[in-house]
C-alpha cells in the first residue's frame, strides 16, 4: 500500500469547529480511520484535510436513557459495543463480526455506519486502477461491473446498518443548522458513489436503539473467513411472535448485496400475520432472494451470493424460532 | 573420540537461536536498516499487460527537487534470469512490457513521498498489444508472442519423456482411468515484503542488503547486470520475515537499488508495497493436468501417463525447472514401472510464476493423489491399500532414475492412519463429514545446482578463539525455516556446546563460504553436512591436542557440556581450545558438501528431481462440509513426516504446522487470479489466507528413518509436509459429500456446483473437462536404470 498523500490533519475540540472545517473543499471526516486511511492510501478520493473527531467530547460511550433507549455515541469503539451488556445482543454480535479485534479496538460505531461502499475494482491502489480505465467512483465515466449503465454498484459493506434498521434505530445528525434525528434506514440511498443521505457538513453523533421487549433478532454474515473480512451478505432479522406463535411484526434487512442495506418488505409481508413455521419462512426466503441483486464486485461470485440469500434468511429465521 | 549424537543437543526441542530477537522486535530486517544520507527508491510499474513502450519522458521527474536519479531500461540493459536457459528479464523494461506491474522506470528521492511523486511525473506512452492470459490462448500461434518474433505460439519450454515401455504397461492393465485437474496459482504472501538497501562503502565496493533466500545467485546476477566484478560487490542477506520460495529469484528492485546507489553515491532503500509483491510474484504456477494410469485388478500400477500445462506468466524465472518438477516426483512415492511425462510451460501476460514451497510438485501431487483415490474406488480397494500396494521401497532406483535411499513412507502411513483412526472413519461418518488420505515426497536439496559447476554446494568454516568462542560461517540464508539454528545445533552437538553460545555469521558473500541458498529444501542436508564435517575436524584438533597434553589415547577423550574429558579429568572447553591453538596454530576448519556421484540420470531433463535423499509424508484430513453453503471446514489434520532425524523437533513441528496452514490456504481459498491482466485482489484483505480461526488442530507425527547420508540422518521438512494436505482435504470432501471437485481451491461455489450436478444428473464432479489438443513432441525414450523399479 502506498503512503498517505500529503494531507492536513485537523483535530477540532468542538462539533461546531468540526462542522466548519468540513465545509472547506477537500475535507473528509475521520472517526477511527480504519476505513478512511486505507482508502486515502489507495488514493480512492482526493482529500486535503482530515477532520478528526477524536478530540471532540461527548461522542463516546453507551447509556440507557429514561425511555429505555440505548444511546451509543458515534465514537464508541466496536469493541466497546461488542462487550457492553446494555446493548441488544444482536447488535453486540454484529459489532463483534466486524473486521478483526485490532480494527474493532479502533473502529467506531459511527464509522461502521458510514463505511464507504466497496468494489473490488475500486479498492486497489491508484496504479492498478490506472491499468483499467477509471470507473465512475474513481472519477471516470464507466462501471467495470455493469458497463451497460452509468451507475456505480459499489457495495454497502456495513455490518451494523442492517441490524440497526431491523431494530428501528435512529441516528442523530448535527449540522450547521442544528441537530436532526432520522431512522438509520433513511441514512442510506441506493448510490454507490454517494450512499449517505446526509450533507457533507453533517456529523453523525449518536445512535439511538430502542429496546423492544420480546423482540427476537439475529444477524448472520457471509464471508470467507471467520475474521477480518467484510460481509458479502448480511441478514438482519427481527420478529415478534405472539403466544400462538403467529408473527406479529417482522423486519428483515439484507446487507452487502446492493449499494445500500435493503429492507426486504415482501419477505416481511410473507411472515407478518402468519403462523411462524417452515412455510412462512420459505416464502420469506424466496422473497428475499428475488430482492437481492449482488453483482460481481466482491469476494466469491455474484451467483453464489444470491444463492446464499434464501439459505441465510431461512437460517436466521430458524434461529429465531427457538423457545 | 566420541562424536555420535548422544550429547543430546541434536534431537532436543529448543527455540530458535534468534527467537528472542524476533519476538522482541530486535532482529533487524531489511526495512529496519538506515544509513546517513539514505535515499528512497521507487519503481514505476506498467499499467499495461502487454505493450510496446513508444516513449518515456522522465524530464519532469528529474526536475522535481529532491530527486537524485531516474533510471529506465537503457540504464541496465543486460538481460538476466535465474536459470542460464532463461535469460529473458531486464531490471527495467526495454522496449516492451509483458504484464501489469512490469518494472518500467525507477527513481531515487530524498524521501519516500518525493520518490512517489517523481514516478507519478514520468510519462510513458504505450502501444498496447493483444494480451494472452490463458493456457489455451498461449498455445495458439499469434503475431505478437511475449518473447521473440511472431508469428509464434507462447511456448516457453516443453518436455516429453518415456521411461520404460509405456504402451506395453497400458496393454497389460486390467483397469485404466483418466482424470483432468486444475490447480490455481497462489502467492507466497510472506509477512515481510521484499526489500533491498544498497550503498557504496568507503572502499568503493558496492554493498547490497536484501531480504533474499539466495545471496549467492543475487551476487552473480548483480555482477552481470551492473557490469561490476563480483569481487567489488558484497551481498548481505538480511533475516527474512518469511520466504517460502518467494525470495529465491533475483528481482528488479534489488538491481535497481544497487544501481541507484552507484549513480547517486547515496545509500538507497527500496522496499516493495504489498501490491508490488503480488505483481512481482514468482509463486505457484497454475497447472492444468491430465493423468492416465493403468492398474492390475489388485491395484498395482502398470503404467502412468502424465500431462501438464503450466501457466508461467511473463518470464522464465525458475520455470524450466518448475515444468520438470510437475512430472518428476510422481515416482518418488510409487513404483511406476513405465511412465510417460509430457508438459509444456507457456508465457502469459501475468506476473511470472516461480518456486513456492513444494516447487512444481503440489499441483501434480494433488492430481495424482485424488486420481488414486478414485482408482481405489473403481477397484474396490480402500485408499490406503492402493497406495501400500504401490509403495516405493527404500534403496531402489525409480524408472526415471531417482535414487531412493531411506524411506519412512510405510511408517508414516501406518502411524497417520492409526492415530487418525482413518479406517474406522472413512465412509462411516455422517453426511457432511469426511476424512481423506494422501501421501507425498520431496527432495532434500536439488542434486544439480542452478548453473553447472564442479564446486561444492555448501561450505562451512568454523573458527575457535582463545576465549573458547566458536564462530560458524555459512552463507545459508535463514528464510524463517531455522537454518541458522540448525547450523548451531549440529556444531553444538559435535563440540558439546550449547547452540546459544555459538557465534553465527551467515548469508554474507564477503564473510562466509558458499551455500547456494535456501531453496529446494537443501540447507539442512547440505549445509548441515558441511557443518558436521567442519565440526568433526575442529573436535578432532581439540581432542588430539588435549590427549597429547594429557598423554592419553585420543579415543578415551570425549566432548560435552562445555568441557573435554579424559577419564576423571575434565578440561573446560576454553582451556582445551588454548591447548589446541598452542599445538596447531589458528583453529579454523572447513567442511563441504557435494551430492554423491552418479545419482543423476543422463537424459535431457534428468537434472531436475534427483536429490541426495527424499522426505516422505502422509496425511489424513477431517473435514466438515456444509452442503447448503458449500463451505468446507477442516477440523483436524494428522500429518506424519519422515524427516530422517529431527535435529530440532520443535522446528520440525513448526514446519509441519506452517505447511499445513499454507496448504489449507491453497486448497480452500487462495487464488492468484486475474481479470485480464489485473490481479483480482492484490492485498491481504482481498487475497484470502486462512486466519487463526481457520487453522485446525494439527497432530504432527515425526518419523525418523535415519538417512545414511543426512547429517545425523536428517532430511528435509520445510516443503514436503505441504504436499499431501491438499489432496487429503479434497479426498475428504468426497468422503463427506460424495462429490469430486477436481480443481483447487475448493471455493464454496464449486462445491455447490458439484452438488447440483449430483442432484440433477448424478454427475458429482466439478472441474476442467478436457486439456488442449497440444501437439507434444513424440516422447524421448529413456532406458530404465539396470537395477530399476521392480514391476
Amino acid at each position: 500500500m502506498l503512503r498517505l498523500p500529503p494531507i492536513r490533519h485537523a483535530a477540532p475540540t468542538t462539533l461546531e469547529e468540526a462542522i466548519t472545517l468540513l465545509q472547506s473543499e477537500g475535507a473528509v471526516l475521520a472517526a477511527g480511520g480504519t476505513d478512511l486511511i486505507p482508502n486515502l492510501k489507495r488514493r480512492q478520493h482526493p482529500a486535503d484535510v482530515v477532520v478528526s473527531l477524536r478530540r471532540v467530547g461527548g461522542l463516546r460511550g453507551v447509556r440507557v436513557d429514561a425511555n429505555g433507549t440505548v444511546r451509543i455515541g458515534a465514537l464508541t469503539t466496536l469493541a466497546t459495543v461488542a462487550g457492553d451488556s446494555r446493548v441488544p445482543a444482536v447488535l453486540r454480535e454484529a459489532a463483534r463480526s466486524v473486521a478483526s479485534p485490532q480494527i474493532r479496538n479502533q473502529g467506531t460505531v459511527g464509522g461502521n455506519l458510514c463505511v464507504d461502499t466497496r468494489c473490488d475494482w475500486l479498492n486497489v491502489p491508484d496504479t492498478w486502477r490506472q491499468a483499467a480505465e477509471p470507473c465512475l467512483k474513481a472519477g471516470g465515466e464507466m462501471c467495470w461491473v455493469a458497463p451497460a449503465k452509468k451507475v456505480c454498484w459499489a457495495v454497502s459493506s456495513t455490518d451494523l446498518a442492517p441490524v440497526m434498521i431491523a431494530l428501528r434505530a435512529e441516528v442523530q445528525l448535527v449540522g450547521p443548522v442544528g441537530a436532526r434525528s432520522i431512522p438509520v434506514e433513511d441514512l442510506y440511498r441506493m448510490d454507490g458513489l454517494d450512499q449517505l443521505a446526509k450533507a457533507a457538513d453533517e456529523i453523525l453523533t449518536e445512535v439511538a436503539v430502542p429496546l423492544e421487549p420480546g423482540l427476537r433478532a439475529t444477524y448472520l454474515k457471509l464471508r470467507r473467513r471467520g475474521s477480518v473480512d467484510f460481509p458479502i451478505l448480511g441478514i438482519a432479522a427481527a420478529i415478534h411472535l405472539d403466544d400462538a406463535r403467529t408473527c406479529t411484526a417482522a423486519r428483515l434487512v439484507l446487507g452487502a448485496v446492493a449499494s445500500a442495506p435493503l429492507r426486504a418488505t415482501h419477505a416481511e409481508d410473507a411472515l407478518i400475520g402468519r403462523p411462524f413455521g417452515s412455510e412462512a419462512v420459505a416464502a420469506a426466503a424466496e422473497a428475499a432472494r428475488l430482492l437481492a441483486r449482488p453483482l460481481q464486485n466482491t469476494d466469491l461470485t455474484s451467483r453464489y451470493r444470491k444463492r446464499m440469500v434464501p439459505v441465510f434468511v431461512r437460517r436466521a429465521l430458524d434461529e429465531l424460532a427457538g423457545d | 573420540m566420541t562424536l555420535d549424537p548422544h550429547i543430546g543437543i541434536v534431537g532436543r526441542a529448543a527455540p530458535r537461536v534468534d527467537a528472542l530477537a524476533q519476538a522482541t522486535g530486535n532482529l533487524r530486517y531489511v526495512d529496519d536498516l538506515s544509513f546517513p544520507g539514505m535515499l528512497h527508491g521507487k519503481i514505476l510499474r506498467s499499467t499495461q499487460a502487454h505493450a510496446r513502450i513508444a516513449t518515456i519522458d522522465v524530464s519532469a521527474a528529474e526536475a522535481l527537487p529532491g530527486v537524485h536519479a531516474v533510471l529506465t531500461g537503457r540504464d541496465l540493459p543486460v538481460a538476466f534470469g535465474l536459470l542460464p536457459v532463461s535469460q529473458d528479464e531486464h531490471a527495467l523494461a526495454l522496449g516492451k512490457v509483458r504484464h501489469v506491474g512490469d518494472p518500467v522506470a525507477a527513481v531515487a528521492g530524498s524521501d519516500p513521498d518525493i520518490a512517489q511523486r517523481a514516478i507519478e511525473l514520468i510519462e510513458v506512452e504505450y502501444e498496447p498489444l493483444p494480451i494472452i492470459t490463458t493456457i489455451a490462448e498461449a498455445i495458439e500461434v499469434v503475431d505478437e508472442p511475449l518473447h521473440g518474433e511472431g508469428p509464434a505460439n507462447n511456448r516457453h519450454r516443453e518436455v516429453s519423456l518415456d521411461f520404460g515401455d509405456v504402451d506395453a504397461g497400458f496393454a497389460v492393465a486390467d483397469h485404466i482411468r483418466e482424470d483432468v485437474f486444475f490447480y490455481e496459482g497462489s502467492n507466497h504472501a510472506a509477512l515481510e515484503a521484499h526489500g533491498a538497501v544498497a550503498l557504496v562503502e568507503e572502499d568503493g565496493r558496492l554493498h547490497l542488503f536484501s531480504a533474499t533466500q539466495v545471496p549467492h545467485y543475487l551476487h552473480r546476477i548483480a555482477a552481470e547486470v551492473l557490469d561490476v566484478p563480483a569481487a567489488r560487490i558484497r551481498v548481505t542477506a538480511t533475516p527474512t520475515g518469511g520466504g517460502f520460495g518467494g525470495k529465491t529469484d533475483v528481482f528488479s528492485h534489488e538491481l535497481v537499488a544497487a544501481h541507484l546507489a552507484r549513480v547517486t553515491g547515496h545509500p538507497v532503500k527500496l522496499v516493495l508495497t504489498r501490491e508490488e509483491v503480488f505483481y512481482a510474484h514468482r509463486g505457484r504456477h497454475p497447472v492444468l493436468m491430465w493423468v492416465k494410469t493403468g492398474f492390475s485388478d489388485d491395484g498395482r500400477i502398470t503404467a502412468m501417463w502424465f500431462k501438464t500445462f503450466v501457466d508461467g506468466g511473463a518470464y522464465g524465472s525458475y520455470g524450466a525447472a518448475s515444468l520438470l518438477y510437475t512430472g518428476q516426483l510422481q515416482t518418488a512415492t510409487y513404483r511406476i514401472p513405465a511412465y510417460r511425462f509430457q508438459g509444456v510451460r507457456v508465457f502469459t501476460n501475468k506476473p511470472a510464476c516461480g518456486p513456492k514451497r513444494g516447487h512444481g510438485t503440489p499441483q501434480p501431487r494433488f492430481g495424482l493423489e485424488v486420481h488414486l483415490d478414485k482408482a481405489a474406488e473403481d477397484l474396490g480397494l480402500d485408499p490406503v491399500a492402493i497406495r501400500e500396494r504401490n509403495l516405493v521401497e527404500p534403496f531402489t532406483t525409480t524408472v526415471n532414475h531417482l535414487r531412493i535411499t531411506s524411506c519412512g513412507l510405510a511408517e508414516c502411513i501406518e502411524r497417520v492412519v492409526e492415530s487418525s483412526r482413518f479406517r474406522h472413519k472413512h465412509r462411516n461418518l455422517p453426511a457432511g463429514q469426511g476424512v481423506g488420505f494422501a501421501v507425498g515426497a520431496y527432495m532434500s536439496g536439488a542434486a544439480v545446482p542452478i548453473y553447472f559447476n564442479d564446486m561444492p554446494q555448501s561450505e562451512v568454516v568454523l573458527k575457535a578463539d582463545r576465549g573458547g568462542g566458536v564462530t560458524v560461517y555459512s552463507m545459508a540464508a535463514d528464510c524463517g525455516q531455522g537454518s541458522t539454528t540448525m547450523l548451531a545445533t549440529v556444531v553444538g552437538e559435535v563440540l558439546g556446546l550449547e547452540p546459544s553460545e555459538l557465534a553465527l555469521v551467515t548469508a554474507d558473500t564477503d564473510l562466509t563460504p558458499i551455500d547456494l541458498g535456501s531453496y529446494s529444501s537443501r540447507v539442512t542436508f547440505m549445509a548441515g553436512n558441511a557443518a558436521l564435517e567442519a565440526s568433526r575436524k575442529l573436535a578432532d584438533l581439540v581432542v588430539t591436542a588435549v590427549a597429547d597434553q594429557l598423554e592419553v589415547d585420543p579415543d578415551t577423550v570425549s566432548l560435552g557440556k562445555g568441557a573435554v574429558r579424559a577419564g576423571d579429568r575434565e578440561i573446560p572447553w576454553p582451556e582445551a581450545v588454548r591447548i589446541a591453538e598452542a599445538k596447531w596454530g589458528p583453529l579454523v576448519t572447513t567442511g563441504t558438501f557435494r551430492p554423491a556421484k552418479g545419482i543423476v540420470g543422463d537424459y535431457k531433463g534428468a537434472g531436475v528431481g534427483p536429490s541426495p535423499a527424499y522426505s516422505y509424508s502422509a496425511c489424513v484430513a477431517a473435514v466438515d462440509c456444509d452442503p447448503e453453503t458449500g463451505f468446507v471446514t477442516v477440523d483436524h489434520v494428522w500429518l506424519a513426516h519422515d524427516v530422517g532425524r529431527s535435529i530440532n523437533p520443535l522446528l520440525v513441528q513448526g514446519q509441519i504446522e506452517g505447511s499445513v496452514h499454507m496448504a489449507l490456504g491453497e486448497v480452500l481459498m487462495e487464488e492468484q487470479a486475474f481479470r485480464g491482466g489485473l490481479h483480482n485482489g492484490p492485498s491481504l484483505l482481498d487475497y484470502k489466507i486462512p486466519t487463526v480461526l481457520e487453522m485446525p488442530q494439527v497432530e504432527s507425527i515425526l518419523v525418523e528413518s535415519i538417512d545414511p547420508e543426512g547429517p545425523f540422518g536428517a532430511k528435509e521438512v520445510g516443503q514436503g509436509p505441504l504436499l499431501p494436505v491438499i489432496p487429503a482435504v479434497v479426498n475428504a470432501l468426497h468422503d463427506a459429500l460424495g462429490i469430486r471437485v477436481d480443481e483447487v481451491p475448493l471455493r464454496p461455489d464449486k462445491v455447490l456446483a458439484a452438488l447440483q450436478g449430483l442432484a440433477r444428473n448424478g454427475t458429482a464432479r466439478y472441474g476442467p473437462a478436457t486439456i488442449p489438443g497440444y501437439p507434444f513432441r513424440s516422447p524421448l525414450p529413456v532406458e530404465p536404470p539396470p537395477n530399476g523399479t521392480r514391476a
